[in-house]
């Protein structure tokens, strides 16, 4: 019997490396595509050329030209900087904002935990991405009001979660002594509490990370994100959607980009979790 | 049970106060004049005027929100640009066409999610379980909007076999469906998977096969029943991704629902008719949320007696 449990946790240790490597290693892909852009990029990424469009892929262009006969590949590339960093941008902020509003609720309770409580489980029942689009709405259709939308949404959620692992934590001995030996409210909560709570934290981050990537581009694609004529992903399937017919390998290749970047995303956070919290899985 | 729902249901409307209150706050702070927005831009100083009265944006804020809330009140959801007048009985209209794509997506992944997840459980570590996993993890990463393109340039313009878009019979909601349905898909399973490869270790199983009961046996007979229960957990906490993700599928499919007219309301800044929208998706969710909790009480005896 040990023998087949060792066997098992050697198997499952293999599986969970190779996901957070296999997330690690795509990610990096991804950021060494947003810090070189245009300077890989085999043409400029705005360049009309009318000679040649709606091409199908040819060694001149990898991966064809669109409407106006940009090429898509170039297009892709510089594109990747947009979604990484409305992404990158979202998940920080929120990360910040959740972090400060379910820590305060959570560590002092009462009267705070019931208002701050309160007002997360209202916008919970708004969905994400409706509640991204009114934002958006109001914020205004750019890469700001985007990632502002993206993080207002992130926030409710995530400091639910940092309020419970929170609250956990107080019943810990260590926060005990803490506060007997007289330690302040902030010492305890970023020397004591919130270290102890990271992990869950950037687990979420970086799934959440995947989401920001999905909530991004499908705003982009109803006309609520970046504008054209940028490369951002989502909006340049926006525009193909008229040209289904006519040129369908406009649809391929940011969709698979903008899933190529979900899916490193999320297997660096699921990855991350089998490391750091073996229990959460089965 | 009876009174559960009915406490249940009774919660209902003070989250859409607090909601509509959180609307109000955010909307009211928009920069620019609503009345001169609403009066149009052609209309004169005076005209503008006039409209800030009917409306009631001379009054103080307190007071319009006052105003606005015992609107809501008597189904009055307040001055929409695009219908000239109250926005729910338009709204209304569109409902059953969100709530068919809903129910439908929810029906193809109980359907297929299920089966999926058992059958990789079967199989655990052995080929069917490494794709059906494979394609958990790919569907999870496909936008919905993208799955949809790929179906209607495949499904519709490829092989003409179903309209690409608009609401011409049941053929119409197959994309749709299908694209909504993918990620909730590809949870389900997961979650299956993981439920029954912790019921198959369970003594209960090993009870059913020492007397003799084969494995598939065993698992159509007494594990199947345990699996219901995270299915309904998962649609409940997908609710929110249920109603959002139905926005980008009805832009995308032209699908006649309430996602559709939010995203022509935001592009015409008829403010009134986003917040009624976000107020019927806000009573959807809660009502989704309810509908599982009974689900888990019919499902999970065990919960009745808590």
């Amino acid at each position: 019997m040990p023998e087949a449990v060792l066997r098992r946790r050697r198997r499952s240790g293999r599986r969970i490396n190779l996901f957070l490597w296999l997330g690690a290693l795509l990610l990096a892909a991804f950021v060494v595509l947003a810090v070189l852009g245009e300077r890989i990029a085999p043409y400029d990424p705005n360049a009309q050329d009318l000679f040649a469009m709606l091409e199908v892929p040819t060694s001149a262009h990898l991966l064809g030209t669109d409407n106006v006969g940009r090429d898509i590949l170039s297009r892709i590339i510089v594109g990747t900087r947009f979604t990484l960093s409305i992404a990158l941008a979202s998940v920080f902020f929120a990360g910040i904002g959740g972090i400060a509003l379910g820590s305060i609720a959570g560590y002092f309770g009462g009267l705070t935990d019931r208002i701050v409580t309160g007002v997360i489980d209202l916008l919970l029942t708004v969905p994400n991405i409706v509640l991204a689009i009114a934002i958006a709405s109001v914020a205004g259709a750019s890469a700001t009001g985007l990632t502002i939308a993206i993080t207002a949404s992130f926030i409710p959620p995530l400091a639910r979660l940092v309020r419970g692992r929170v609250i956990e934590l107080m019943a810990e001995d260590f926060v005990a002594a803490a506060i007997t030996v007289g330690m302040g409210h902030t010492r305890i909560l970023l020397r004591h509490i919130l270290p102890n709570a990271a992990t869950v934290i950037i687990i979420e981050l970086s799934l959440n990370a995947g989401q920001a990537v999905l909530i991004g581009s499908a705003l982009g694609f109803l006309g609520l994100g970046v504008q054209p004529p940028a490369p951002e992903w989502g909006t340049m399937l926006g525009a193909s959607r008229e040209y289904l017919t006519l040129a369908p390998h406009l649809v391929v290749a940011p969709g698979i980009a903008i899933s190529l970047l979900v899916l490193a995303f999320n297997a660096f956070g699921d990855g991350l979790r089998d490391v750091f919290d073996p229990a959460s899985t089965t | 049970m009876i009174g559960f729902v009915a406490r249940r249901f009774a919660t209902i409307p003070l989250v859409v106060l607090g909601v509509v209150t959180i609307l109000f706050v955010i909307f009211k702070s928009v920069p620019g004049d609503e009345a001169a927005f609403v009066a149009g831009a052609t209309a004169t100083q005076a005209e503008i005027e006039a409209v800030r009265v009917q409306l009631g944006l001379d009054q103080p804020l307190i007071e319009q929100y006052v105003r606005h809330v015992s609107g809501l009140i008597v189904g009055d959801f307040g001055y929409s640009t695009t219908f000239r007048g109250n926005p729910l009985p338009h709204i209304i209209n569109r409902l059953p066409a969100t709530l068919a794509l809903a129910a439908a997506a929810i029906g193809l992944t109980i359907l297929v999610g299920i089966p999926a997840g058992v059958v990789a459980a079967a199989y655990r570590n052995r080929l069917p379980d490494y794709l059906i996993s494979l394609s958990v993890v790919g569907l999870l990463a496909i936008p919905n909007f993208w799955l949809g393109m790929l179906l209607i340039a495949w499904l519709s313009v490829d092989l003409g076999l179903l309209p690409s878009f608009g609401s011409s019979g049941p053929a119409s909601l197959v994309i749709p469906t299908l694209a909504l349905a993918a990620r909730l898909i590809a949870l389900v399973a997961r979650m299956t998977r993981g439920v029954v490869i912790e019921e198959l270790r369970k003594d209960y199983v090993r009870t059913a096969r020492a007397k003799g009961l084969s494995k598939g046996l065993a698992l159509r007979r007494h594990v199947l029943r345990n699996v219901m229960i995270p299915t309904v957990t998962v649609i409940g906490l997908q609710a929110g991704y249920l109603l959002g993700g139905s926005v980008v599928v009805e832009r995308l499919c032209a699908w006649p629902g309430i996602g559709d007219l939010l995203l022509t309301a935001v592009s015409v800044r008829d403010y009134t008719l986003v917040q009624a929208i976000v107020l019927i998706f806000v009573v959807s969710f809660l009502t989704i949320n309810i509908a599982v909790e009974v689900i888990y009480r019919f499902v999970n005896p065990r919960l009745r007696y808590a």
